[in-house]
């Protein structure tokens, strides 16, 4: 079974603050990793090829330093890595990132499965998934948290839903995002970071996926940023203070007709 | 790209102060731009002697947005009912509506649902299509996704609202897709731009560090999802008249290639936290699973139902049904009570909306105390036991 895992580096969400100064989005010293949405989905695809056979190749739309975090991914098990990366690509929102990413995979002769996170923790949009599986015309099935079994030319997954899950029985070839409850991702081993050291990157730019550079960056993008600021917070803040028998008796008065 | 007049750049450095992505600073006395830039514009608006400009390259196949014109709900339906954000959307889709002058429609899709139809006309729909078939019994984003897809470029609506749900979030982004059209997804808030009627989408990035907002210029429908529990509803009108239209799928639209062999509802607590008046949360100052018990009984005394942070969750001290925040539930109850709840913005952004907070923390510098309106520094274990003791005695009285 050959698998093709969609992996993004980003920043480390929770670190990235609007700097109150300068107004910009402050980066110095948050952390690249791999989107931990995407290290279960590497997981799960290293499983399948280890019940399977097969290979599992990651690919990566980004800047050069993505590089490390397909390496990342090798070192976890990964045979092969692709980063498909140009200037041109900037600025892409979710519209222009599907386009670049299925050329990219009709480049290198698409896959029986393509798993991918099901959002990354930077955009949040969860949108690249099924968008990509749209461009791609493959079905697909979001928020797996189960990959049960695959025979016949079809898997059987669970999907979750706001209520519970459904049990879904999807065709090969097929696309599916995954949950982090789906595995649990293993470490890099020895072997796997070795391995990583001595692997080609394979680079693929917007002339060898064949792209249409007015869908490409933020040129092809259709949707667009026009504002970014710092969430305001609104509150009371009163603060009840003395002992806790006191705290109580002020809350407790305070919300009276709450409670 | 943007434009910068050097004549008549005066090197004031605005523009850099305002930049948000450090993609435009003054070197050699007037304003230069780096690779960061975003076309967002907001230089331009501050630029005091309009030195900067944004030229917009022309799209090779534009659409003609003035075709396009009304505001559509889709108004989800799960097991045969229809879904409380399909609600709030018609209220937030009204007020939308209004501004531009034009009609509110609810798209309604499944089997044997057509009955409610009138349900969304009474919440503020001037029109509903139906689409009633058995293929349309349990979600598909194959024949979901068609039958969305389909009306909407049959009749050209600019904007279209869906709840940013699993089924929403799921089939939502297919269908921006094959319209080739811009989708933002969890919008916390919606306007009508003044100048050109565009559609302003307000949401958080980076786990709710960032607030971002978002316009989709060149394309149509601009499609957007919201959140449950963000928008309210309208209140039930059922004098209020609708169009209700039944419309005849194609079959072959209908078809997915995906199959639904079952469909699993979980054995959770009853209740469901978004529809409690009051929460009772509990977060990584529980310290272990057994602080539950007491965030537990005081819920229960209060009638209530019990919350937890993401820190709490992940421990495994209570299941991910129960988690409020950035990658659990949104909630907007009477009364939210965070106990051991430091405050992140990722747990702030799922109940902010709650119309009272009360915030238990040892630690005055917790950012919760920040949208508490009532806070107490202490010892959860010592203030809780008091609080249960003192509404025991009032119920004993």
């Amino acid at each position: 079974m050959n698998i093709i895992v969609c992996v993004k580096q980003v920043p480390d969400a929770k670190d990235v603050r609007l700097d109150p100064v300068t107004n910009t989005l402050a980066r110095d010293g948050v952390q690249s990793i791999m989107n931990p949405y995407d290290r279960h989905a590497l997981e799960e695809a290293v499983r399948l090829k280890e019940k399977f056979g097969g290979t599992v190749t990651v690919i990566s739309m980004g800047p050069p330093q993505a590089a490390e975090t397909l390496r990342d991914a090798v070192a976890c098990g990964a045979d092969e890595a692709v980063l498909v990366s140009d200037r041109a690509f900037a600025g892409a929102d979710t519209w222009a990132t599907t386009y670049t990413l299925s050329q990219a995979i009709k480049a290198i002769g698409g896959a029986d499965l393509i798993l991918c996170g099901k959002q990354a923790i930077d955009g949040d949009t969860a949108q690249v998934g099924p968008g990509l599986a749209e461009r791609l015309d493959l079905p697909y099935v979001a928020y797996v948290r189960k990959i049960n079994d695959c025979t016949d030319g079809s898997f059987t997954v669970e999907r979750m839903m706001d209520d519970g899950y459904d049990l879904l029985q999807v065709p090969v070839p097929s696309l599916f995002t995954v949950v982090k409850e789906i595995n649990e991702p293993r470490v890099p081993s020895l072997k796997g970071k070795m391995k990583a050291k001595k692997l080609e990157v394979k680079i693929l730019t917007a002339a060898d996926i064949d792209a249409d550079p007015a869908q490409l960056g933020l040129k092809g993008s259709t949707t667009q940023v026009v504002k970014v600021f710092s969430p305001q917070l609104r509150g009371e803040r009163a603060i009840l203070a003395g002992s806790v028998e006191e705290q109580v008796d002020q809350l407790f008065q305070k919300l009276a007709n709450l409670l | 790209m943007l434009k910068i007049d050097i004549e008549a750049c005066i090197g004031c450095g605005l523009c850099e102060s305002t930049c948000t992505f450090g993609a435009i600073a003054v070197a050699e006395g007037h304003a230069v731009v780096n690779e960061k830039c975003t076309l967002c514009g907001s230089c331009v608006d501050v630029c005091e002697v309009e030195a900067l400009s944004i030229v917009r390259e022309e799209r090779a196949h534009k659409m003609n947005l003035a075709e396009w014109s009304g505001v559509w709900v889709y108004a989800e339906a799960r097991k045969g009912r229809i879904a409380p954000v399909a609600f709030e959307l018609l209220g937030i889709g009204k007020r939308l509506a209004a501004r531009r002058n034009v009609p509110l429609t609810a798209v309604l899709l499944g089997s044997g649902v057509n009955g409610q139809a009138r349900d969304l006309v009474a919440h503020g729909a001037d029109k509903v299509y139906v689409v009633d078939d058995p293929a349309l019994a349990h979600f598909t984003d194959d024949a979901y996704g068609n039958m969305l897809t389909d009306l909407i470029r049959e009749h050209q609506p600019e904007i279209v609202l869906a709840g940013a749900t699993a089924i929403g979030r799921s089939f939502i982004p297919r269908v921006a897709t094959s319209l080739a059209t811009g989708l933002t997804a969890d919008c916390t808030n919606l306007e009508i731009r003044e100048e050109d009627g565009a559609l302003l989408q307000t949401r958080p990035a980076f786990g709710g560090n960032i607030m971002a907002t978002i316009v989709c210029p060149d394309t149509r429908p601009q499609i957007a999802t919201v959140r449950p529990m963000v928008m309210k509803p309208n209140e039930r009108d059922d004098s209020r008249s609708g169009e209700i239209i039944e419309v005849g799928p194609d079959p072959g639209r209908l078809r997915s290639r995906v199959k639904v062999l079952d469909s699993i509802a979980e054995a959770q607590d009853k209740v469901n936290i978004n529809e409690a008046d009051v929460l009772v949360a509990g977060g990584r100052g529980l310290e272990d699973g057994k602080g539950f018990a007491l965030i537990r009984e005081l819920a229960d005394l209060l009638g209530g139902a019990v919350a937890a942070s993401r820190a709490a969750v992940d421990s495994g001290w209570i299941g991910y049904p129960h988690q409020v925040g950035q990658t659990g539930k949104t909630v907007a109850p009477k009364l939210y009570i965070a106990c051991g709840i430091s405050g992140a913005i990722q747990h702030l952004v799922g109940m902010q909306s709650a119309d009272t907070i009360v915030a238990i923390n040892r630690d005055p510098n917790a950012p919760i105390f920040d949208v508490a309106t009532y806070g107490i520094v202490g010892d959860l274990f010592e203030v809780l036991p008091k609080l249960i003791e003192k509404l025991k005695q009032r119920t004993d009285q």
